[in-house]
């Protein structure tokens, strides 16, 4: 920086920006090539997240302008909606327990996958993406763990004679919080998965060669002492995949439970705000719940990188 | 850059091995089931579906649950072919311009230089954590505010700009020797044309990568709460409409699944090769 070498020299400072202004003028080219990709950033994705703030200050309903109610919002969230202190509840759950066992899940898997033979390596992928892939197809799922006797998981459950009547896996508070992270678990190999498959395949040969020399016999070491410490990018990226992913869920409870679901079991912060948002219309209280969730995962996010980051650098 | 197929183990041994194989093969039934059930339960008679215990296995095959979904679909206000037809609009054009304008800013960040790029480049790194899912209320509120609700611009616009698929294109274009791109300078090009034509043929993988991505993302768009008209709404709504309807309807509502499953699976086989090589680049550096 400029500032740190030249302080309080005046003419060097004006200089360093209008060297500033030339650079920009000189790459125009380039900022007209990102122009089409950030103006619609811009409006889908930046100004969402900016503006979930000030929109949370206010009463706003779509018709009328909005009407600025200071912290009226956040303190009903936090202190009279027991509603969104049980989404809040569901949603930490939710992502403590999914998002590390689906972020372990994907890791085992690409190793496992990597280990196998050519061709069974992109047969495997494929199967293990098959979900992800075909999206809405978890409405299958409702088949399995429909409520009446015609359901797969009760139909067999009673043949076996293990139940005795049909379980009512969708409706029954006890159950359906089970039955989503069953699913959310079925659905959770993504790009993270594919980016951890890709980086295990792309770790040079020599690396393993010069560790059997120094005397790594099986598996795990291997996976311990080379593998693991040239993943890290990859580890990286699959553990921000994952943590969108637990922290968003809400469309796999909203399909196949009830909306709202039994005792709100499956009621997360994104349905809460999905209730608010696009039910009631109530959007000030809407933006304060969705500015909740964006703090919760830039919080996440960076203890992920600090975590991560201390173990593989 | 081809990554390479095989490699011979030096860890490990014949019995790992096939307790790996045996340990995958469970773990992708268990993928593969609910995709399996829905194919059989689409191929069953209206009897079969009825048994019980259900069976795992399709007795007399038929194709009646396609015929009926053509039929009842289109006893709706709008024929069958009208949301296939807005679906796939969606699907091409959010796949087209992700493509192309991904391209175009990720050539920008990873081979130019200009006041501005560090910053720029954070913001995607950090933006890969507002997926359009994330964003739906905020969006909706932007969308009211321009006018697009209801309109075909709702649900195409806002899955264009997609961090994640900027991020794959930007880590793969690194990878690209400057040595190239000054070639291209010293012939005269300027930043489009080395992009067009030096850069965009050496990222192919990453390409096709972005493709399968793009598409089924898009093609998974419900445009629930963007969308009123019956005539504009994307296929992913009728599947959910005659799911809804219950058992009655469970063989038509499998073949509704199985439709619309196609197209993501056939794009996928298309470009598989290709996404290894670009997902190796993946990484995030912190």
């Amino acid at each position: 920086m400029a500032a740190k070498a030249n302080a309080g020299v005046l003419h060097i400072e004006d200089d360093k920006f209008r060297y500033t202004l030339r650079e920009m003028k000189r790459s125009s080219g380039l900022y007209l090539m990102m122009t089409p990709f950030f103006i619609l950033f811009a409006i889908f994705t930046f100004v969402p997240v900016v503006m979930s703030l000030p929109i949370g200050f206010t009463n706003f309903n779509m018709v009328q302008a909005p009407h600025f109610i200071g912290l009226n919002n956040f303190y009903a969230l936090f202190l009279e909606d027991e509603v969104f202190l049980k989404a809040v509840q569901n949603t930490l759950i939710f992502a403590v327990v999914t998002g590390p066992i689906s972020y372990i899940l994907c890791f085992l898997l690409a190793w496992l996958i990597n280990e196998m033979p050519g061709a069974l390596k992109t047969v495997f992928t494929f199967i293990f993406y098959a979900p992800s892939l075909t999206g809405n197809i978890f409405t299958t799922w409702q088949l399995i763990f429909s409520g009446d006797t015609y359901g797969i998981a009760n139909a067999y459950l009673m043949n076996l004679g293990i139940t005795k009547g049909a379980i009512q896996w969708l409706t029954d508070a006890n159950y359906i919080f089970g039955v989503v992270i069953v699913v959310q678990l079925w659905m959770s190999l993504g790009a993270g998965f594919l980016s951890l498959r890709a980086g295990l395949q792309g770790i040079p040969r020599d690396r393993y060669e010069a560790a059997a020399v120094e005397g790594v016999k099986n598996r795990m070491q291997e996976l311990l002492m080379v593998t693991v410490p040239a993943m890290g990018p990859q580890m990286l990226f699959a553990a921000v995949m994952q943590i969108v992913a637990s922290f968003t869920a809400g469309d796999v409870g909203r399909t196949l439970t009830a909306f709202p679901s039994t005792d709100y079991a499956a009621h997360t912060i994104m349905t809460h705000a999905f209730d608010y948002g696009t039910i009631r219309y109530e959007m000030g209280y809407a933006s304060a719940i969705c500015f909740v969730l964006f703090g919760v995962m830039l919080i996440a996010n960076w203890g992920i990188k600090k975590l991560l980051g201390r173990y593989l650098d | 850059m081809r990554v390479r197929k095989s490699r011979k183990k030096y860890g490990g041994s014949r019995g790992g091995d096939i307790a790996i194989f045996i340990l995958l093969l469970l773990v992708g039934l268990f993928e593969l089931f609910p995709i399996y059930l829905s194919v059989i339960q689409s191929i069953k008679p209206s009897q079969e579906l009825f048994l019980f215990p259900p069976k795992m296995y399709v007795i007399a095959p038929t194709g009646q649950n396609f015929v009926d979904l053509l039929n009842t679909a289109s006893n709706m206000w709008v024929p069958f072919s009208r949301y296939i037809f807005n679906s796939m609009l969606v699907a091409v054009v959010v796949t087209v311009c992700q493509i192309f304008f991904c391209s175009f800013a990720a050539y920008a960040l990873s081979k130019g230089k200009f006041p501005g790029q560090k910053a720029l480049n954070k913001t995607i790194e950090v933006a890969l954590l507002f997926t359009s899912s994330v964003m739906f209320i905020m969006q909706y509120m932007v969308m009211a505010t321009l006018g697009f609700i209801d309109t075909y611009l709702a649900i195409t616009l806002p899955y264009i700009a997609s961090p994640m698929g900027l991020f794959l294109m930007r880590q793969f274009m690194g990878q690209i020797p400057d040595a190239i791109i000054e070639a291209a300078k010293l012939d005269g090009a300027g930043h489009f044309r080395t992009c067009w034509q030096v850069v965009m043929p050496n990222v192919k993988p990453a390409i096709m990568t972005l493709m399968i991505f793009a598409f089924q993302g898009a093609w998974q768009v419900t445009g629930y709460s963007f969308i009123y008209s019956e005539e504009l709404k994307p296929l992913p709504t009728v599947m959910a409409n005659i799911s809804s309807a219950g058992i009655a309807r469970a063989g038509v509502a499998a073949a509704s699944a199985v439709v619309t499953m196609i197209p993501p699976i056939v794009i996928f086989l298309i470009c598989q090769s290709n996404v290894m090589e670009t997902m190796a680049q993946s990484g995030l550096k912190d």
